[in-house]
């Protein structure tokens, strides 16, 4: 299986070095090369320093043939805008964009993004740890599996052209 | 009509000048405090010291009964993300966005964005009009991009010289309608001959454009020009 991630932060990192190890193709994408150095020194993927916004570089990083694809960058516009890249120029069937402002990880989700909200997921884990239920409401990640197949005529703009 | 402009940078400044000349209700939304104080000073109080990326600054702007949204920020992805939710969370009719990388032109009109300038582009072409080259060069585009307004030059070894608009295998839905000829414009006629320097404006649909290229410019084996688009 190939994976592309781009942001090498903790995430990416963390990430990037578990497929790794677990024998998956891996390429890494960062515009600082100072956050390569959060990955161990025998990693066994690729790590790439560009812009991961930009078409040439993510066609560079294997896009095209990657099972997977990760924004997991600082910037949520900047995963948002690398996600659709990857799913629509590059056709890839599993993209994940790590979006943490909530009300835009809802609309992206509601576009057919698969997003994980981290100021979700912790106030939810945090709410849970002192006691208060869970909150169905607050998912801090949405999954949309398949979403070139199961677009209603709401959302054209995501239609894969494909 | 009420407008929202994300962005208040040189763009977005002198766009909120003209358009509050014109007499239009607008806001800007600019996310750099001295920046937003600046406008402020010089145009008055259309803005909002917010991040118009973010979906609760959109709202208090007033997107939903906004007539156009315009994101003319310098950074592409701010500019997708705006449009975006102008569209689909909140219903606004047009939008329109800045986009800085002629690459990711397509990516925008794909997504839904109503309307995309991109100044890189009109540098190039504007740079493309004095060099020869054997690609078709972009003038315009027209109903939302699935048209384009393109220009020929019929050089040596374009496989048009000396034919007439009906000895040339049109693509579909490709119109001819103008000749420059040295400094004369005439219409195209079915008796009009190509010659060598002769330019043709066309309008193609863009699944048809490397045929037309193929008819007016020939395969590009005669004299390659490295071209300024690729």
């Amino acid at each position: 299986m190939r994976a592309v991630i781009i942001g090498c932060g903790r995430v990416g990192a963390g990430l990037a070095e578990r497929l790794a190890r677990a024998g998956h193709d891996v390429a890494i994408v960062d515009i600082d090369t100072d956050a390569f150095d959060r990955l161990e020194e025998d990693f066994a993927g690729q790590a790439i320093r560009a812009d991961g916004t930009d078409e040439d570089v993510l066609r560079r990083a294997g896009t095209e043939n990657a099972d997977w694809f990760f924004a997991l960058t600082e910037g949520d516009n900047r995963n948002a805008f690398a996600a659709q890249l990857a799913s629509e120029t590059f056709g890839v069937q599993n993209v994940v964009a790590k979006i943490n402002d909530p009300v835009r990880a809802e609309a992206y989700a509601m576009l057919g993004l698969s997003t994980i909200c981290r100021t979700r997921l912790l106030v939810d884990a945090l709410a849970q740890h002192t006691g208060l239920p869970g909150d169905p409401g607050a998912d801090g990640v949405r999954v949309a599996e398949g979403h070139h197949d199961h677009h209603d005529d709401s959302t054209p703009a995501l239609h894969s052209e494909r | 009509m009420y407008i929202v402009v994300v962005g208040g940078g040189k763009v977005g400044y002198y766009l909120a000048k003209e358009l509050l000349d014109a007499g239009h209700e607008l806001v800007i939304l600019e996310k750099n405090g001295p920046r937003a104080r600046q406008i402020q000073d010089e145009l008055g109080s259309i803005v909002l010291h917010r991040d118009g990326c973010e979906g609760k600054h959109l709202a208090e702007a007033g997107a939903n009964r906004a007539s156009i949204v315009a994101a003319v920020t310098g950074d592409d992805e701010d500019n997708l993300v705006v449009c975006q939710m102008a569209k689909h969370h909140f219903d606004v009719p047009r939008t329109i966005a800045r986009v800085n990388n002629p690459r990711n032109e397509q990516l925008f009109r794909h997504l839904g964005v109503d309307e995309i300038i991109s100044p890189t582009r009109m540098v190039l072409s504007a740079i493309e009009q004095d060099i020869p080259v054997n690609e078709l060069l972009h003038i315009a585009q027209l109903k939302g991009g699935a048209l384009d307004l393109v220009e020929a030059q019929i050089s040596e070894s374009s496989p048009a010289v000396g034919r007439k608009p009906n000895d040339i295998a049109m693509p579909e839905g490709c119109s001819l309608f103008l000749l420059l000829r040295g400094s004369n414009v005439q219409q195209i006629r079915p008796d009009t001959v190509f010659q060598v320097g002769d330019k043709v404006l066309a309008v193609t649909p863009a699944e048809g454009e490397q045929a037309l290229r193929r008819e007016l410019i020939g395969d590009g084996d005669g004299v390659p020009e490295p071209s300024l688009t690729r």
